[in-house]
């Protein structure tokens, strides 16, 4: 194996990308059932490079490259799974993923339940999404909702290089299919990956940074604006309590519910359109729970409800620190 | 709309297509076949290119994997299964030169089925594919045939007396279903739609596990590992990826099982099904395509689903496909015989099309005559695969009175054994709702379920207040 090719054995600075790489190259070595599919992921080691030399260090037979045909793809994984594989597939986009939806929502989302439990459909489904890279038409979509609306599907998504490498790792142990939303505008940024460390639980929130004032809760590629936005409000005096929600299937509602009991004010936070999104069922269950805490309603931010715009304009769309912080200003104006 | 109009209609849109005419050869009743030509001069050309084609892009294929994974395991299984392998070998060999024979040139109706048994219960030969089977072999495809039909009956007879929410019924497509079942080993594996009753019954499932799903008390309800037999699966086409996956983690294994996916020709038109042609072709997968083109998706003539004859697309994906005659079991035997030995010696996928007829109604809630002549059912009772098994089996001699009477006496069993288990199916406890969402479980799940448990337990709480 290459010495490039090895899986991390001390801590080091790595960028998502390749702590995803590592994650899946780690996976590979420990079981032997684990295989990764998808286009582009052999030769070309993905669009994104996330797959960079696996198929060279374990072979076609282990990372394989599929044809163009993503509900091929999702479909084929599911009988390689039904065969006690574990198959980990790239969609190379968040805006391809529909060919497939078909086979996620109708087989893999179900298959369990209906065999009463008998059978376990142990397949990861990678989706690099989300905006920020100036991309084309179907390139920078937030379609989480409409995976987390399904049951027998989990989703999540990490927004450090830490989590993606061990999220990926725990995602991939799931006897559950999940769908892992992989922060393309984020793969470039650089964490501290410790193989050492023990990692928090997959479906569990995280606090980024603690305050007092105001939680903002956010996911993948936008809790480093939110972390930013924390860092501007403090420097005018506000706390702000960053909640990193990293699942959205199942969502950890006790963590933010223990943050909202102690600021009395939730913003949330997502580039995936308002409307019916991740932080609609976040604010009614929060206003459910924590009623009599809340000193103002829970506000969102997040993308409009219209085609993810041009990528001259995505600025605009995508939330950013001044949406953030004027949510925050709307919060405690209450 | 009256029954003859409909009827009409109907025939005037079947006239002169691939489906009528090979109905007429099927049936050796193809007279006057020259108003067919002009339909048929894409075919031979076609064919033709696609002979080469189709087995250089086997061989090519097959190498890979084969020498990667496989190996050892399967060169054993050669040896050990010495004839059935070579026999296989043969098989696949001819069929491909079968499907394209000198004949088939512009102007011929497309090929003949394959065929063991004519509707008049004849025994007939054919070069390429055959079965030698014992009298009791062939007694039990009869057997297995009529207490499929059987049990499907009862089904039917159950929904209409309100026990079943919906019923699929087979009624028709025995043969295909029973010979394709047959064909099969313990460690193969079967993906079926939601109407394959028969094949089920050939895998040793419980029968009334069928029913399950279509009284409504589960999705599904048996373990598939138990007889390698996949759940039913109602989104058309989505199971034939399912099966190619499989297959491929068969190959992978380095084992020698071969996969069956079974689809209708409606289905034929999904792009799930197109997809697990690429898939299996590209990956050499060993998976055996078994639609049934039992003429009809609900109301939609299989000419809506294809221009070419559906065995033929297999073509254009690089691997063989043959036409057999779906109510002919011996055919459906012999033909999925070699089709599975392929496979399992690691010469890739293959697509059958058993040429069958739907002879009841897409399900309870259809009313074919809404889309279909009495006259067509009535040509299509004289091709029936149950009494052209029985004719050929006295005609020989091979079974007597007694044993016709026997399975009889077996048949009415199967009815009162499957009108019992059905009315004293236990509906599933409420709480079912939220078990088997999730393997690993889900907080959200947990939730709701503790809610809702909640909820049911404070009406006990008040009926017993009420009680006091």
């Amino acid at each position: 194996m290459a010495a490039t090719g090895t899986a991390p054995a001390a801590a080091q600075k790595l960028p998502v990308a390749k702590a995803i790489n590592s994650s899946l190259r780690t996976a590979l070595e420990n079981d032997p059932k684990v295989l990764v599919m998808g286009e582009d992921v052999g030769k070309l080691g993905g669009v994104f490079r996330v797959t960079d030399g696996l198929q060279k260090d374990f072979g076609e037979d282990r990372v394989i490259d599929t044809p163009l045909a993503e509900s091929g793809i999702v479909g084929t994984a599911i009988g390689l799974a039904l065969r006690g594989y574990r198959p980990v597939v790239e969609i190379q986009f968040d805006g391809f993923v529909f060919p497939a939806y078909d086979q996620i929502v109708t087989q893999l989302a179900k298959m369990h339940a209906r065999a009463l439990g008998k059978i376990k459909l142990p397949v990861v489904i990678r989706i690099p999404y989300g905006g920020g890279i100036g991309a084309v038409e179907h390139h920078s979509e937030s379609p989480e909702a409409l995976f987390a609306h399904v049951a027998g599907l989990k989703c999540v998504s990490p927004s450090n290089a830490s989590d993606a490498y061990w999220m990926m790792q725990q995602a991939i142990e799931s006897d559950d299919p999940v769908i892992f939303f992989e922060p393309k505008r984020r793969y470039w940024d650089k964490g501290e990956v410790d193989p050492s460390a023990i990692p928090a639980p997959l479906h569990s929130a995280q606090v980024a940074r603690p305050g007092s004032a105001v939680t903002v809760a956010a996911y993948g590629p936008m809790v480093k604006v939110c972390l930013e936005a924390a860092a501007a409000a403090a420097e005018e005096g506000n706390s702000l309590e960053v909640v990193d929600l990293r699942s959205m299937s199942p969502i950890d509602f006790d963590t933010v519910q223990r943050s909202v009991e102690k600021t009395g004010r939730l913003v949330l936070v997502h580039e995936a359109p308002v409307f019916l999104g991740t932080g609609a069922e976040i604010a009614a269950r929060i206003t459910e729970r924590c009623f009599y805490h809340l000193e103002a309603p829970v506000l969102r931010v997040g993308g409009f409800h219209a085609p993810y715009p041009p990528a001259r304009l995505e600025d605009e769309y995508l939330p950013n620190l001044d949406r953030v912080l004027d949510a925050v200003d709307r919060a405690l104006a209450y | 709309m009256t029954v003859e109009s409909t009827a009409a209609r109907s025939d005037a849109r079947r006239s002169g297509t691939g489906g009528k005419r090979a109905t007429q050869a099927a049936t050796g009743k193809a007279a006057g076949n020259g108003k067919a030509d002009s339909n048929g001069t894409a075919e031979a050309p076609e064919g033709a290119t696609a002979s080469g084609t189709s087995r250089k892009a086997a061989a090519k294929t097959s190498r890979k994997p084969a020498a990667k994974s496989t190996g050892s395991t399967k060169s054993t299984g050669k040896t050990t299964r010495k004839a059935p392998a070579k026999s296989a070998a043969k098989g696949s060999a001819k069929a491909k030169a079968r499907t394209r024979a000198p004949g088939d040139g512009p102007g011929r109706p497309e090929p003949e089925l394959v065929q063991l048994l004519t509707p008049e219960g004849e025994r007939v030969t054919h070069p390429d594919y055959d079965v030698d089977l014992s009298a009791e072999e062939i007694q039990g495809l009869y057997r297995d045939m009529v207490l499929t039909r059987r049990f499907d009956a009862e089904a039917t007879a159950l929904q209409r007396q309100g026990e079943l929410g919906l019923w699929a019924s087979l009624l028709g497509q025995e043969a295909a279903q029973i010979g394709s079942g047959r064909a099969l080993r313990p460690d193969d594996y079967v993906f079926p739609t939601y109407r394959e009753h028969g094949v089920a019954w050939c895998r040793d499932v419980d029968p009334t596990m069928l029913l399950g799903m279509f009284r409504g008390v589960n999705n599904g309800g048996w373990d598939p590992n138990t007889n390698n037999f996949h759940l039913y699966t109602i989104v058309i086409g989505s199971q034939v990826l399912h099966a190619t996956g499989y297959a491929m983690g068969v190959a992978k294994d380095g084992a020698d099982s071969a996969v069956i996916a079974y689809f209708g020709d409606g289905a034929s038109s999904q792009g799930d099904v197109a997809e697990a042609f690429t898939f299996s072709a590209v990956y050499n997968a060993p998976v055996v395509f078994f639609c049934q083109n039992n003429q009809w998706a609900i109301s939609e003539p299989t000419e809506r689903q294809s221009r070419v004859p559906i065995y033929q697309r297999a073509q254009g994906f690089g691997f063989p496909g043959v036409r057999v005659d779906g109510n002919d079991v011996l055919a459906c035997l012999a033909v999925t015989k070699a089709a599975v030995e392929r496979a399992r010696t690691g010469e890739g996928p293959m697509l059958i099309e058993a040429f069958t007829y739907r002879m009841g109604a897409h399900t309870t809630s259809d009313d074919p005559t809404r889309y279909r002549s009495d006259e067509e059912r009535t040509a299509w009772e004289a091709k029936d695969p149950i009494q052209r098994l029985r004719v050929h089996l006295e005609r020989a001699g091979l079974a007597d009175d007694a044993f016709f009477a026997g399975v009889e006496e077996e048949s009415e069993a199967m009815g009162r054994h499957v009108r019992e288990a059905i009315r004293t199916m236990p509906d599933p406890d409420t709480m079912a709702i939220f078990e088997n969402a999730y393997a690993d479980g889900h907080a959200l799940v947990d939730e709701e379920r503790a809610q809702f448990a909640s909820y049911l337990a404070s009406f006990a709480d008040s009926d017993s207040q009420e009680g006091r």
